[in-house]
């Protein structure tokens, strides 16, 4: 009720010395860098979250299944102990948890794009990517919050990584930086197809195969050839054996060489696919 | 020096084409707009306005023609360009989720603001257009009205040298749409060109020093309210009379005291007159009223009369029934 009385019971009239006062032209500020115009956007997706805080389930609900699920799944018929798996197979299950999250990226952007504040961005001059970024940087924090819950709820099955905090640190620190490269991807069909169902599926399409046709699971020297091939190629796989390794104290810097090389492939090609694509909307 | 205090044109656009597909939606438009004016565009939905506005304002890329603001071409620099525009879309161009606080404090970061002064900023816009109680509510509980003056509001933060303001009174209340008029006369005395589009004749006619009608994409008139009016002619009176009889008799009176042809109604006692004019309105009322003093001197009882603006379906109607270089000019 007093909602409603506070919006009809004082009628806004404009009044032109206040609107003249904020007319006035002062001098304008100069524009603000990329950084800074990015850091903005960030605090525009931080702002999202806050409002609509539901969208955090997907980060921690989804998770906590996962590691669960496929921890005393999988943990008796392939290690024989759930502790002993759970050593193995914990960062490959973080890895996976946080590189399927990637793909709300992709939804984000689909349902906001069409929204008029869009055009309103998109005629500030302001370093054209840096819309994009935002996003990408409020998605960080999902990634580390999900990375987080998952490591919680395995120390608490009983994850003891040899690598230390140090070492756990640092694993994720890569995955969140990964999983930022390869949202690129996202951005671009998230921009490119016309409905958020539409990018849920081809995300689907593209997540599922690299990250079951991995080695989160199982090591891949019992799978056939050509499964083993296609491990020996997905970035995926190559993330999880460098994250693995990080935590469980023996980094394997060829991987993470790998890792690192594959995400700045990603943001270079699929960075600019999207700049393109966000240009022409 | 800002852009707008130099004279001479704003916007100045030829030839702009745009298709999608193979419809043409802007299709060879030419517009010039002086600096420091309300510039109305006018034409029914689908005529290509928002596409316009769209190429003016960097967000389209025009398949032809050209276009600059302030001698600046928004195909080779849109950054120099949108540094001198800013844009009220059709719709909504601000944030539902968030607060209309934020909405202000996130743009006025984007303009180059620093933390302290875009927060100010932010307040005092908020102060001005009577949505300080609002500010802390997310935007989607807004009505209609509040929604309109937060855009403006985000538009003007800057104080651009032009602003577009694509129908911003469609789908608002008369009251609201009251103070979208007072708060585009207030900007616009501020120095700030405002290009505005309608489908309404009458908010044109209210705010714009200059119309440019458009209709599938093409220029089909301009020039000021006055001029538009006089080449459709003011208005339309519309007679009933008390007796059906005497209408044969009535048109003739009517036809020869106006000297336009005289249409009419299926209603039997009714009939309706376009009022030359010469796009001013007291002329029209007072043409209006000798042809109604003509009727009653003829014994001719009038059980109702109004005077009408012409709509914007007879400006169409008149303009795109004359050849081209009989519209005004
Ligand atoms: N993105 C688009 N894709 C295809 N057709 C479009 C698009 N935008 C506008 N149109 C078409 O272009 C024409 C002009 O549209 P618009 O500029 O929105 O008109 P107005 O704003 O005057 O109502 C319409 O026929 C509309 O259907
Ligand atoms: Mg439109």
């Amino acid at each position: 009720m007093s909602a409603i009385t506070a919006e009809t019971s004082t009628v806004y009239v404009p009044a032109p010395e206040a609107l003249g006062a904020v007319l006035a032209p002062g001098a304008r500020p100069p524009r603000p860098s990329a950084l800074s115009a990015s850091m903005t956007f960030g605090w525009r997706a931080m702002l999202k979250i806050k409002h609509v805080p539901e969208q955090l389930f997907d980060v921690t609900a989804f998770p906590i299944m996962m590691t669960l699920m496929f921890t005393y799944l999988f943990g008796g018929a392939i290690a024989g102990s759930t502790t002993e798996y759970l050593q193995f197979v914990l960062p490959g299950i973080m890895v996976m948890s946080v590189v399927m999250i990637t793909m709300y990226t992709g939804v984000a952007v689909n349902s906001d794009i069409e929204k008029g504040v869009f055009d309103r961005f998109r005629t500030l001059p302001i370093w054209r990517p840096s819309t994009m970024v935002g996003y990408l940087l409020g998605d960080m924090l999902r990634y580390t919050l999900a990375s987080t819950v998952i490591l919680t709820v395995g120390l608490i099955l009983g994850f003891r990584p040899a690598g230390g905090p140090a070492g756990v640190i640092a694993g994720i620190a890569l995955l969140v930086g990964f999983s930022f490269a390869f949202s690129w991807i996202w951005t671009m069909f998230g921009l490119m197809l016309r409905s958020e169902k539409s990018v849920m599926g081809v995300s689907m399409l593209v997540l599922f195969p690299l990250t079951f046709l991995s080695n989160v699971f199982v090591s891949p020297e019992t799978m056939p050839g050509f499964l083993q091939a296609f491990v020996g190629v997905n970035p995926v796989a190559h993330l999880v054996a460098a994250v693995r390794s990080l935590m469980a104290g023996t980094p394997d810097n060829g991987e993470i060489t790998w890792v690192l090389t594959s995400g700045a492939l990603l943001i270079v090609i699929f960075g600019a696919l999207t700049m393109r694509l966000y240009n022409r909307k | 020096m800002r852009e707008s205090e130099k004279t001479g044109l704003a916007i100045e656009a030829s030839g702009l084409v745009k298709a999608f597909g193979g419809n043409r939606a802007v299709d060879g438009l030419d517009l010039r707009v002086p600096a420091g004016t309300v510039y109305g565009v006018l034409g029914p939905n689908g005529a290509g306005k928002t596409t316009a506005v769209k190429m003016l304002a960097t967000l389209l890329r025009p398949d032809g023609g050209e276009a600059r603001i302030f001698g600046r071409d928004v195909i080779r620099e849109p950054d120099a360009v949108r540094g001198l525009v800013s844009l009220t879309g059709q719709y909504a161009s601000v944030d539902e989720d968030m607060t209309g606080w934020e909405n202000l404090v996130l743009l006025g970061r984007l303009l180059g603001h620093r933390k302290p002064a875009a927060r100010d900023r932010a307040a005092q816009l908020l102060e001005a257009f009577g949505l300080t109680d609002a500010g802390a509510r997310q935007v989607k509980t807004y009505s209609g009205g509040m929604r309109r003056r937060l855009d403006i509001a985000a538009s003007i933060l800057n104080t651009p040298d032009v602003l577009f303001l694509d129908e911003p009174t469609t789908g608002l209340d008369p009251r609201s749409r009251n103070q979208v008029w007072d708060i585009v006369r207030i900007v616009v005395a501020h120095g700030t060109t405002v290009l505005l589009t309608t489908q309404y004749l009458d908010e044109a006619d209210r705010l714009a020093g200059r119309i440019a009608v458009i209709d599938h994409g093409r220029l089909i008139a301009e020039g000021t309210p006055g001029q538009l009016k006089a080449s459709v002619g003011a208005g339309s009176v519309h007679v009933r009379l008390r007796d059906p009889s005497q209408r044969s008799e009535a048109e003739l009176l009517l036809a020869k005291e106006l000297n336009a042809p005289v249409l009419l109604d299926a209603d039997p006692s009714a009939l309706t007159a376009r009022v030359p004019g010469d796009g001013a309105d007291h002329v029209a009322a007072e043409q209006a009223s000798r042809a109604l003093a003509e009727l009653a001197a003829a014994g001719i009882a009038v059980s109702d009369f109004s005077l009408g603006q012409p709509s914007l379906d007879e400006v169409f109607l008149a303009l795109t029934d004359r050849p081209a270089e009989k519209t005004a000019a």
